[in-house]
C-alpha cells in the first residue's frame, strides 16, 4: 500500500512535469530550439494567476484565462522582439538569447512582484479520492492534472495532424526552405506556435502551483529543466514522448527518494537517464533520423 | 573577426554608460565628504554584502531594509557617531562576496554587517581578519564566519545563534518536552545552514537517547514536492517532525502534511520565522508549530512594535528574524562605538581590537534578546527562546 | 627573415601569435600597473577568477567550437578539478611548505582527475549528438554535484578517513578537507595571477597544438560534414573522444586554480548555471573563435562589477546586454556595416 502511496504522489509529481514538458516539446519540434525561458514564462503565468485570483477577486475560470492571456501574449512578444531576428542565426545564438530572456524574466519580476515567496491560492479544487478506508489517498488535483495532460496530448496531436496549421507546423519541423516553396508563411506559423507553447504554459503554470504552492521569481528554473530532462527522456519533439518521459521521470524520483536515498536522488535520477539514452540514444519514443548525404 | 569586433563595441558602449551613471550616484548618503557637518559630528562607514539578486534575495533584502531603518534612526538622532550604509550584492556566493569585499574596501568601508549567508561570510571571514575591519553577521550562522578549527578569527562577530548552538537547543527541548516521541528529521542536503544545524542535532540527539526513526532530504533541484518524505515519515511512527530549514518549503510541508491527513507536531529553528507573513498562507496550517526563534515580530514591547511599523510602513512587509538581526546588529556596533569613545581623528588602526575588546565586554539590549554577550571566539550568548503558534501568533512556552 | 614572419604572421598563424601576445601584453601591463601603483582591490581580486573563466571558457570552446558539440555539464568538471586540488593541497601542506609546489602538484592532479571522468563520460559522447549529448553532459554535471555534496573526507595522524551520505568522520586533531554540503573549508589561498596567465598560456598551446594537427583537422572535417569526413576513412570517434578529454582535463585545471584562490568553496557553486555562465562567455566570443572567448570572458565576467551601481537593475541590464548583443551580432544589417568599416581598413592597408 506504502507502495502504491509512493508511485502516486510520483505520478502527481511527473504529471507536472510532462505538461511543461510538452510546452517544451512542441516549440522545440517545430521551431528546433531550446526555449530556456518556457520556465519563466510559467512563472509568469503562475503570478498572472495569483493577481487575478487573489487582487482582482476574478473567478477561478477567469483567472485561468487571464493567464493563458498572459502568457501567450508574453510568448508572442518575446518571440517576435527576441527570438524572430535570429532566424537565420546559428542555434547556439538563439539559446543564449533564450538564457538572457530567462533572465531578464526573472530579474524583472522580483523588481515588480518582490523576492519573497506567496502561497499560491486552492483555486482549482481540494480534497482527495480515499480508497481502501483511507489507507491510499489520491488527491483529485492529481487525477486532474494527469487528466488535463492526456487532453493536452490527444488535442494536440489531432490539431498537429488533422488542421491545416497543423500540417504547416509539421511542414516546418520538416524543412523550413522547402514550406516557404510551398507557400506556408514560416513566420506566421512559429508564431502560432510559440502563441501555443505559452499558452501551454500558463495551463501548467496552474497546475505546478496548485499542487506545490509556493510562488517566487525563480520558481520556474528548476521545473524548467526536469520537464527539458523529461522531454529529452522521452523523445525531444515527441508528444506522447513528453507525457511518457514526464511521467517516468516524476515517478523514479519519487521511487528512488522513497526506497534508496533521499540524499543521493538527484545523483541517482540523472544516472538512470544516462543508461537510458545510452540504450535509446534518440530518447524513448524518439525518431532515429537518418541523415542523407 | 567582425562579429567580434561588433561584441566589442556594443559591451564598450554598454560599460561607457555604467561609467557615467556611477560617477552620477553614489550608494550610501555621501554627506560626509560634502556637507561640512558639525564639529563633533562623525561618519563611519558601514558595509556589508548580502544576496540581492537571485533565489536568496529575500534574505539579502531584509538585511539591507532594516539596517537602512536603524541607520536612518541613528543619523536623525542627536548622537555624534552616525552611518553611510552600503550594501553589495554577493549573490550568496562566495567568490561574488569577495569582489563584494574588496569593492566595499575600495570604498573604505571602517565597520561590517559581515554577509547575510553562511556560504559567503566564510569565504571573506579571513579577508575581515587580515585587513582588520571588524564585522558582525546579522544572520550567517556556521562557525567558519568567526572561527575555524585552526584559528579564530578576534574581531568577526555573530548576531545570530550559531548552526551547532541551535541544533543542540533544538535537541535538548526536545529531549526535554518530547522526550516519547518518535521523531522525523526532514532538511535540506545542500544548503550550508540547514545540514549544519541538522548534523548537531542529529549527534545530540543521538546523545539524549532520542528516538530518530527517519531522516530524510531534500535539494534545491527537488524543493517542490515532499510528499515522498512525509509518507515515508508517517509510515515509520514519527510524531514529531524536525524541520530545520527555512520557511518557504516549510509551507509547502505543512500543506502536504495536512492533505495526507498526517499530523505530527511540527518542530522548527530559526529559520522558520516568517512563515506567518508569508503572502496567502493559511495560517491554520501553522497551529502548533513550534519553533526556536530570538525574534517574535508580533512582541508588545516597545521596541519591537516601533521598529515593525515603520518596516511595514516603509516596504510594506512585515519583517523577520534576518531583519531584525541585522537591525541590532547596526546598533549593536553604534553602542560599541560609544562606548570607546569614538571621535573624529580616531585611529582607523586598532579600530576592530577596540570593537572587539568592547563586544567581548558590553552587554547590548536589542530586538532579538536582552543582556546579549559575546564570547571572546565571536558566537553570541541569548537564550533560546522556544514558542508555539497558538490562534495564529507566538506563544512563548516556558518548560 | 621571411620565415619567421611566416610562421609568426603566416596566415595559419596570425590567430595564435596574436593569442600569445596578447595575454603576454596584458600581463606585463598590469604587473607594470600593480607595482607602480596602488590598484583598487576590486581590480585585483578579479584577476584569478577571469583567468580560471578563460580557461574553462577555451576548453568549452574546443568542445563546442570545434567538435560542434553542446556541453552543458562543464562546471562538473571544474568541480571535480576544484575539489581534487583542494584535497591534495590540503594532505600535502606538511609535506611541501612551498605554496608554488604544492599549487603546481595540486593543478596537475585536478586536471588528471578531471581528465579520467572526460574519458569515462566520452563513452556517451561517442554514442550520441545533438540534445541528447546535451543532457547527458547536464545530467552528469547534476550527478558531480549531487555526489561531492554527500562528501565527508577528513585527515589526521592515523590517515584519511572517508564517509559518504552522513558524517561519521571523526578526527583527533586533524582536518576536514571536504565536509558535505560547507565543501572544502579553510583552504590556503595559494592561487595567484602569474599562475593564472602561466596556465592560460599551456592552455593556449595546447589548443592551437591540437586544431594545428592531423587530428585539428580532422575534429574539423567532423564537424563540418560527417559523413564525408567518416567515407573518406576519417575515424572520427578517436579524435572526438582527444578533443572531449583534454577539454575535460583543461576545465578541471580551471577549477584547481580556482579552488585554491578562496579560503572556502561549496559544491553547489558548480551548478546548472555556472555551466551555462561558462557556455555564453564562448557564444558570446564566436564558436571557435579563440582571442574572441579571452576577450569575451574578461568583458562579460567585469560587466556584472561594473554595473554594481545599479543596484537591483544589475543582474536586469546584464539580461538586456545578453539579449542585445545577440541581436546584433546577428543582424545583417549591423554586419553590413561592420563589413564597410574592413573594408575602408583593408583598402587603406593596400594603398
Amino acid at each position: 500500500m506504502t507502495f502504491l502511496t509512493y508511485l502516486i504522489s510520483g505520478l502527481a509529481l511527473g504529471s507536472v512535469y510532462a505538461i511543461i514538458a510538452l510546452g517544451y516539446t512542441m516549440v522545440y519540434g517545430i521551431a528546433k530550439m531550446l526555449n530556456f525561458a518556457h520556465g519563466d514564462i510559467i512563472m509568469v503565468g503562475g503570478y498572472a494567476a495569483f493577481f487575478a485570483f487573489n487582487k482582482f477577486g476574478l473567478s477561478p475560470v477567469v483567472s485561468i484565462l487571464a493567464s493563458i492571456l498572459v502568457c501567450t501574449l508574453l510568448g508572442v512578444i518575446i518571440e517576435r522582439l527576441a527570438y524572430k531576428p535570429l532566424r537565420q542565426a546559428s542555434s547556439l545564438s538563439v539559446l543564449i538569447t533564450a538564457i538572457g530572456v530567462s533572465y531578464f524574466l526573472q530579474n524583472g519580476s522580483q523588481l515588480i512582484f518582490g523576492s519573497d515567496t506567496k502561497i499560491f491560492p486552492a483555486m482549482l479544487m481540494e480534497g482527495s479520492l480515499k480508497l481502501f478506508d483511507g489507507r491510499l489517498m489520491i488527491s483529485y488535483l492529481t487525477l486532474f492534472t494527469i487528466f488535463t495532460c492526456v487532453v493536452i496530448m490527444t488535442v494536440l496531436t489531432l490539431f498537429i495532424n488533422k488542421t491545416k496549421i497543423g500540417k504547416a507546423m509539421r511542414a516546418c519541423a520538416e524543412d523550413k526552405g522547402a514550406a516557404q516553396l510551398m507557400g506556408i508563411n514560416v513566420d506566421t506559423t512559429i508564431s502560432i506556435t510559440f502563441a501555443i507553447g505559452s499558452g501551454l504554459a500558463a495551463v501548467a503554470a496552474i497546475l505546478l502551483c496548485s499542487t506545490y504552492p509556493s510562488l517566487s521569481p525563480t520558481l520556474g528554473s528548476m521545473p524548467g529543466i526536469k520537464a527539458f530532462t523529461a522531454a529529452v527522456f522521452g523523445g525531444i519533439g515527441s508528444i506522447p514522448g513528453a507525457l511518457l518521459g514526464g511521467l517516468l521521470l516524476g515517478i523514479i524520483e519519487n521511487l528512488t527518494k522513497a526506497y534508496i536515498s533521499t540524499q543521493l536522488s538527484d545523483a541517482i535520477v540523472f544516472t538512470v537517464l544516462i543508461i537510458v539514452l545510452l540504450i535509446k540514444p534518440t530518447g524513448l519514443l524518439g525518431k532515429k533520423e537518418n541523415v542523407k548525404v | 573577426m567582425k562579429k567580434l569586433l561588433v561584441v566589442l563595441l556594443s559591451i564598450l558602449c554598454v560599460l561607457s554608460l555604467a561609467g557615467c551613471s556611477n560617477g552620477g550616484g553614489n550608494d550610501g548618503g555621501n554627506s560626509g565628504d560634502d556637507a561640512p557637518a558639525a564639529d563633533e559630528t562623525v561618519y563611519v562607514k558601514l558595509g556589508g554584502s548580502g544576496p540581492l539578486s537571485g533565489d536568496a534575495k529575500v534574505y539579502g533584502e531584509a538585511v539591507r531594509n532594516a539596517a537602512q531603518i536603524a541607520v536612518d534612526e541613528i543619523n536623525a538622532s542627536d548622537s555624534h557617531i552616525k552611518f553611510e550604509f552600503n550594501m553589495a550584492d554577493d549573490e550568496a556566493d562566495g567568490e561574488k562576496a569577495v569582489s563584494a569585499y574588496s569593492t566595499l574596501f575600495d570604498w573604505g568601508m571602517q565597520v561590517s554587517l559581515f554577509t547575510v549567508t553562511s556560504g559567503s561570510g566564510a569565504a571573506v571571514a579571513s579577508y575581515y581578519d587580515e585587513d582588520g575591519i571588524f564585522a558582525i553577521t546579522p544572520s550567517g550562522s556556521a562557525t567558519a564566519l568567526v572561527y575555524t578549527d585552526e584559528k579564530n578569527f578576534p574581531s568577526n562577530f555573530q548576531m545570530c545563534f550559531t548552526d551547532p548552538n541551535q541544533g543542540v537547543a533544538a535537541a535538548d527541548y526536545i529531549a526535554q518536552g518530547f522526550a516519547d516521541k518518535a521523531i522525523a528529521v526532514i532538511y535540506k542536503n545542500d544548503d550550508v545552514y540547514s545540514a549544519g544545524v541538522y548534523e548537531k542535532f542529529n549527534a545530540e540527539a543521538a546523545e539524549k537517547g532520542l528516538n530518530l526513526v527517519y531522516t530524510g532530504s531534500f535539494t534545491n533541484d527537488s524543493s517542490t514536492d515532499f510528499s515522498t518524505q512525509l509518507t515515508a515519515a508517517k509510515d515509520a511512527g514519527a510524531d514529531l517532525v524536525f524541520l530545520p530549514i527555512y520557511y518557504q518549503p516549510a509551507s509547502i510541508i505543512l500543506k502536504q502534511a495536512k492533505d495526507m491527513d498526517y499530523a505530527p507536531t511540527f518542530f522548527g529553528v530559526d529559520g522558520m520565522d516568517g512563515i506567518l507573513t508569508l503572502e496567502g498562507f493559511d495560517k491554520s496550517l501553522a497551529e502548533g508549530l513550534y519553533l526556536i526563534t530570538p525574534f517574535a515580530s508580533d512582541a508588545d514591547d516597545e521596541l519591537t512594535k516601533n521598529f515593525v511599523a515603520s518596516y511595514e510602513s516603509r516596504f510594506g512587509e512585515t519583517p523577520n528574524q534576518f531583519a531584525a538581526d541585522a537591525y541590532d546588529c547596526v546598533y549593536a556596533i553604534h553602542q560599541a562605538l560609544e562606548n570607546i569613545g569614538y571621535k573624529a581623528g580616531y585611529a582607523t588602526n586598532g579600530l576592530n581590537e577596540d570593537l572587539a575588546k568592547q563586544f567581548t565586554t558590553m552587554t547590548f539590549n536589542g530586538l532579538t534578546g536582552q543582556n546579549m554577550t559575546w564570547a571572546e571566539n565571536g558566537e553570541v550568548s541569548k537564550a533560546p527562546k522556544a514558542v508555539i503558534i497558538e490562534n495564529s501568533v507566538y506563544v512563548s512556552v516556558d518548560q | 627573415m621571411k620565415g619567421i614572419m611566416n610562421t609568426l604572421f603566416g596566415k595559419k598563424n596570425r590567430s595564435r601569435t596574436i593569442s600569445f601576445s596578447l595575454v603576454i601584453l596584458v600581463y606585463i601591463v598590469i604587473e607594470i600597473l600593480m607595482h607602480a601603483i596602488r590598484m583598487p582591490r576590486l581590480f585585483t581580486s578579479l584577476l584569478v577568477p577571469v583567468c580560471c573563466y578563460i580557461i574553462v571558457a577555451l576548453a568549452l570552446n574546443l568542445v563546442v567550437g570545434f567538435s560542434g558539440e553542446l556541453s552543458l555539464g562543464h562546471a562538473g568538471f571544474m568541480a571535480i578539478g576544484a575539489f581534487t586540488a583542494v584535497a591534495v593541497s590540503g594532505l600535502s601542506a606538511s609535506a611541501v611548505p612551498n605554496g608554488m609546489l604544492r599549487l603546481f602538484l595540486s593543478v596537475v592532479a585536478g586536471c588528471i582527475v578531471s581528465g579520467l571522468f572526460g574519458l569515462l563520460i566520452s563513452v556517451p559522447v561517442l554514442k550520441l549528438s545533438g540534445d541528447y549529448l546535451a543532457i547527458v553532459t547536464l545530467a552528469f554535471g547534476q550527478i558531480i554535484k549531487s555526489l561531492i555534496n554527500n562528501m565527508f573526507l577528513g585527515f589526521d595522524k592515523n590517515g584519511l578517513h572517508f564517509s559518504f551520505v552522513t558524517n561519521e568522520v571523526s578526527l583527533e586533531n586533524g582536518k576536514m578537507l571536504l565536509s558535505g554540503p560547507m565543501g572544502a573549508t579553510d583552504t590556503a589561498k595559494i592561487s595567484n595571477f602569474t599562475t593564472g596567465i602561466i596556465l592560460i598560456l599551456i592552455t593556449l598551446f595546447i589548443i592551437y597544438s591540437l586544431i594545428n594537427s592531423k587530428y585539428g583537422r580532422t575534429i574539423m572535417a567532423a564537424r563540418d560534414n560527417r559523413i564525408a569526413a567518416e567515407s573518406i576513412g576519417v575515424d572520427i570517434s578517436r579524435t572526438k573522444t582527444l578533443a572531449f578529454v583534454i577539454s575535460a582535463a583543461l576545465a578541471g585545471m580551471a577549477g584547481a586554480l580556482y579552488a585554491l584562490n578562496y579560503s572556502t568553496l561549496q559544491p553547489s557553486k558548480f551548478d546548472f548555471n555556472t555551466s551555462i555562465l561558462i557556455l555564453v562567455y564562448v557564444v558570446f566570443g564566436g564558436l571557435g573563435n579563440i582571442n574572441g572567448t579571452i576577450i569575451s570572458t574578461t568583458l562579460l565576467y567585469v560587466l556584472p562589477e561594473m554595473l554594481r551601481s545599479l543596484q537591483d537593475y544589475r543582474m536586469l541590464i546584464y539580461a538586456v546586454v545578453l539579449i542585445v548583443v545577440m541581436q546584433l551580432t546577428n543582424s545583417s544589417r549591423i554586419r553590413r556595416f561592420a563589413d564597410r568599416i574592413t573594408d575602408l581598413f583593408r583598402k587603406k592597408g593596400e594603398e
